[in-house]
């Protein structure tokens, strides 16, 4: 038994507090749900504040206020001064739009550690056409707001098909605008990027390239930025230990109440979350159905269970296996010994050999219209 | 290597807390965290800016009833530097 009385299970350090999936933006690999657009009300402040405390008294340490966009709150200062009273390290992930001087010195005064601003590429032209806006010289003025604030800066660019090239120029921007940590996250295939997957997935000739100048960067720059280069699990036949296991540190909280395991998991068939409005965060974590029915080794089928690497990768991401397999109880076809794996290296085969160009699949842009079309599609 | 007359301090990409649910001081960072050993939290909670290297070996040595600490403490505050946990306040 642990400290915490409840078996194997400890405590969150992790909360994801998703306050909203409205959003300025309408990027093609957005992580939101595809039917986001039937989602029920969004939690009030009192609940975000209950939701906050009770997860912070379990243990949760680090707070990432996400979206959507999570400045379209207006009150999101007063619950990053509640979160940062309470001792979390507040993380505001954004795509900037919303951030003006005003509040940006009041989000400083209520306690907010840092600012994880997202660019959708290093030129205007392409941030805007990716994410369907006209954002990009806002987002160098966010830059140089957060810069002023003291914030440390984390800047987070999805790399895919259509932006890999031009990551030189991408690393060269970050480094221009002061940021601490660059996040070259590759695209993961769930949500809108799985419905634009063809139009996404790079070749491995674009993913070496990529790499290898990341790697001059590093040389060039030492500590005075960091550069994650978050690979694709697509090429690399190797399952990832999806949010570092499943209900083992992770818990997003979804606009509407939802508590996942992880901010796609609401997709899989045959399993319900709780919601904070029902239950304590205590008791979800802990007791739900939901958040114990993939915790730990027990849940797993062959290949998985004889498997010499269970522990590292836990089976991989249950989202990936109900997208690609449609059966969230097999091994992540990511993985060379999957029996899906050939779906996998289809869909890479198909991007090596270039086919699906944007002509003749236009990238589905998350916006409301399409969310409904794709809602009424898998209902 | 940092020197005795240094005065370090928290780097201000980090944070120094106590978490009671995990019975130890931790480093806070962006969307990340690093959890200390004992020593390591004593000596970083000591890197206030003002107290010397010199003052808070002395003040270990004291607080441990143990010498010499010298080697040690400096070995760990040279690793926090490097890492980018603390920087030297200037003079």
């Amino acid at each position: 038994m642990t400290p915490w009385g409840h078996g194997a299970a400890r405590p969150p350090l992790w909360l994801l507090a998703e306050l909203t999936y409205r959003c300025p933006l309408h990027c093609a690999f957005c992580s939101n749900p595809v039917d986001y657009a039937r989602h029920e009300a969004e939690l009030d402040t009192a609940s975000w504040r209950r939701v906050l405390a009770e997860a912070r008294a379990l243990g949760a340490v680090q707070l990432g206020f996400s979206g959507g966009e999570p400045l379209l709150r207006d009150d999101l200062e007063e619950l990053v001064a509640h979160a940062r009273g309470l001792g979390f390290y507040t993380n505001l992930i954004t795509s900037g739009v919303g951030l003006t001087g005003t509040r940006a010195r009041a989000l400083k005064a209520a306690g907010l550690d840092h600012v994880q601003l997202s660019f959708q590429d290093s030129t205007r032209e392409m941030n805007d056409f990716l994410s369907h806006t006209k954002t990009f010289e806002l987002k160098r003025r966010v830059a140089r707001l957060i810069k002023d604030q003291g914030w440390p800066m984390v800047m987070n660019v999805v790399i895919h098909r259509m932006n890999i090239d031009h990551i030189d120029r991408i690393i060269g921007m970050a480094d221009e605008m002061g940021a601490e940590y660059l996040e070259l996250a590759n695209t993961q295939y769930y949500s809108w990027a799985f419905q634009n997957r063809d139009a996404l997935l790079p070749t491995r000739a674009q993913l070496q390239h990529a790499e290898a100048v990341a790697d001059s960067w590093r040389a060039k720059l030492g500590e005075r930025m960091r550069i994650f280069f978050v690979a694709p699990d697509y090429h690399e036949g190797k399952a990832k230990k999806c949010v570092n296991g499943w209900g083992s540190m992770f818990l997003t909280v979804a606009p509407d109440g939802t508590a996942l395991p992880c901010h796609t998991a609401k997709m899989l068939p045959g399993l319900s979350f709780p919601n904070v409005r029902d239950h304590s965060v205590r008791e979800i974590w802990f007791d739900s159905e939901g958040f114990n029915r993939y915790r730990g080794t027990g849940w797993m089928k062959e290949p998985c269970s004889s498997c010499e690497h269970r522990e590292e990768d836990l089976g991989g991401c249950r989202c990936q296996a109900y997208l690609l397999a449609h059966d969230p109880t097999v091994a992540d076809p990511v993985c060379v010994k999957s029996p899906h794996h050939g779906l996998v290296v289809e869909a890479v085969e198909r991007a090596e050999a270039g086919v699906a160009v944007a002509t003749e699949h236009p990238l589905v842009f998350r916006d409301p219209k399409n969310s409904r079309k794709l809602s009424a599609q898998s209902s | 290597m940092i020197t005795p007359g240094a005065n370090p301090r928290m780097s201000a990409l980090y944070r120094l807390q106590f978490e009671s649910t995990q019975d130890s001081w931790v480093l806070l960072y962006p969307e990340g965290m690093v959890r200390l050993n004992a020593p390591a939290a004593e000596i970083l909670q000591r890197c206030d800016g003002r107290r010397t290297v010199a003052k808070i070996v002395a003040e270990l040595e004291i607080a441990f009833a143990q010498t010499p600490l010298h080697d040690d403490v400096v070995a760990f505050l040279s690793l926090a530097l490097q890492r980018g946990w603390l920087q030297e306040a200037q003079p």
